[in-house]
């Protein structure tokens, strides 16, 4: 069944059909589960990988992407609970991490402009209640997120035909 | 001008040639008849080879190859399939299996010995027992019996001249892998009558259907077996060359013998790579051989809704489907699949008397393209 994740885990777009084959589970078994795990919330939602480099579209619309380190007062009972959640209901948050290291959390931040990050992080992150630091790393190029590698794939070397 | 070696001069060109040449003309060309994985070798590996040829190991080793190498096989051969071999007298490391093949029959055979030679099989099974010297008896295996070796049609085929017998399974280029009783079926002739057994495993770790057994560890077997395996295939490391023979020590030294003489040594950065292959977590062969398992479902299954019979294929990266129901014969319906729809395939006949009525159709590809190559497949079977 873990199976059946890992593989829509890479390719949501794979038929209920070709699950079943691949896994040797039965197609109405893979429809269930699947079913059931969308149910649950265990399938979050399905969503394409996108390499925004390559798309070719007005400058303005492009987007920055910033990891911000932030150090944290801990608090009795919650630790670092509270806020990291505070933080994470920002929409512009993409991911927070609690981190060992010399920060507590580690924020993905995306804005439409470095303006806009920049303001977001002196204006609504450092402002909370226990944040005492912030240290802001501003994306300059993507090579690979999440398992994805953004650059050419390996051309295939193989001759057409061999023994 | 003197005539050239007869015996070479004699042996037909590998008919995959022509299919190579024709397929290499044409553009979006879908080509099941590739021999090899379609992964690239895994980084780590990569990574480790380019690690020694910056820091220059670009000399020789040792004729029999890294002590280290040897150990890490003979060690995964004991932990895997009970299989024992001593790495300092009875494990040398190769330039692929093919370098091992030839160096087994070198050491194996005098002139008109004969080696038997189920088929269909490898290529280069018959033309290297016929350089080596000896003459090879091919004996037919059948589809209905999945290819399984029947050892009274072995036990026909044996004369007072009969050295030995090459079997390599799982099969290039059925997919068959052979049943535990087939091979022991094997070792008993082989005692019977006092033969050598080699025994091409290049393709051990892609198994889908059970456990490989290997030759070498089964009862009575071991001091008459030559062994054979590599890294290309479970690792896709092809083109690095590198494989090995385990083997008892009387064979495997003169096998190092010849192999000091004509090849030295296997590449030492290809050496230096492989000992990452084995002593890296096996993770990414897991993963490659799981993803070969299931394009293997998908690619069966498809095959058989085009109305092709294909019998299910339990290792090795081949489907070879029967096309007996279209009234082509294999490298007809090949050439004709070529033509009309651009997909590569290798007639079944190339492999032997018995593969005529089959191609061989190789799933080392990306699974979109063994799905559209399915389609084309299926207008062409229709269009008959």
């Amino acid at each position: 069944m873990r199976q059946i994740l890992e593989l829509l885990e890479r390719d949501a777009q794979l038929s209920h059909d070709t699950i079943a084959t691949m896994t040797g589970l039965p197609v109405a078994e893979v429809s269930e589960a699947i079913a059931t795990w969308e149910a649950s919330g265990a399938i979050r939602r399905y969503k394409a990988v996108v390499d925004w480099d390559t798309v070719d579209e007005d400058p303005t619309s492009e987007t920055v992407t910033a990891f911000i380190d932030v150090s944290l007062a801990p608090a009795r009972g919650v630790g670092f609970d509270d806020v990291a959640a505070r933080i994470a209901r920002f929409p512009e948050v993409r991911s927070v991490y609690l981190v060992s290291g010399s920060h507590d959390l580690r924020c993905t931040v995306t804005g439409r402009t470095i303006r806009a990050v920049s303001d977001f992080v002196s204006q609504k992150l450092s402002t909370i209640d226990r944040v005492q630091s912030t240290a802001t790393h501003f994306v300059l190029k993507t090579y690979k997120r999440d398992g994805d590698a953004f650059s050419q794939p390996e051309p295939d070397h193989r001759l057409p035909v061999t023994p | 001008m003197k005539p050239l070696n007869e015996v070479i001069a004699a042996c037909p060109p590998s008919g995959i040639r022509r299919f190579f040449d024709i397929a290499a003309e044409m553009d979006d060309v879908i080509s099941l008849g590739v021999g090899e994985p379609d992964f690239v070798t895994p980084w780590r590996i990569r990574e480790a080879g380019i690690y020694a040829l910056e820091h220059g190991y670009t000399t020789y080793t040792s004729n029999a190859g890294l002590p280290k190498l040897r150990e890490l096989i003979c060690a995964d051969l004991a932990a895997r399939y009970d299989a024992h071999y001593d790495p300092g007298t009875e494990c040398l490391i190769t330039t692929g299996v093919s370098e091992g093949l030839d160096l087994a029959l070198r050491v194996l055979l005098n002139p008109g010995d004969e080696v038997i030679i189920p088929e269909p099989c490898y290529v280069a099974y018959e033309p290297c027992v016929a350089f080596a010297g000896g003459t090879p008896v091919a004996v037919p295996t059948r589809w209905e019996d999945g290819f399984a070796v029947d050892a009274d049609v072995v036990a026909a085929a044996i004369t007072p001249r009969t050295k030995a017998i090459l079997i390599g399974s799982p099969a290039n280029p059925t997919g068959a892998v052979q049943p535990r009783s087939a091979l022991e079926g094997l070792v008993r002739l082989a005692e019977q009558h006092d033969l050598y057994l080699i025994s091409d495993e290049i393709y051990d770790r892609l198994t889908y259907t059970g456990a490989h057994q290997c030759l070498g560890a089964l009862p009575g077997a071991r001091e008459r077996t030559v062994v054979l395996g590599g890294f290309s295939k479970a690792y896709a490391m092809t083109g690095w060359r590198v494989g090995w023979i385990c083997a008892p020590a009387a064979v495997a030294e003169l096998a190092v013998r010849v192999h000091q003489y004509t090849m030295l040594c296997a590449p030492h950065v290809s050496q230096v790579a492989a000992v990452e292959a084995m002593s890296g977590p096996g993770d990414d062969v897991d993963e490659m051989v799981a993803d070969y398992d299931r394009r293997r479902r998908v690619f069966v299954k498809g095959l058989r809704e085009t109305g092709l019979d294909c019998p299910e294929p339990g290792g090795a990266f081949y489907a070879f489907p029967s096309i007996r129901s279209t009234g082509l014969d294999s490298e007809t319906f090949a050439e004709r699949l070529l033509h009309a729809e651009h997909v590569a395939v290798v007639p079944g006949s190339v492999f032997g008397p018995s593969g005529e009525g089959h191609v061989r159709c190789s799933y080392a590809t990306a699974l979109p393209l063994l799905e559209e190559a399915l389609v084309r497949i299926e207008r062409f079977v229709r269009s008959l």
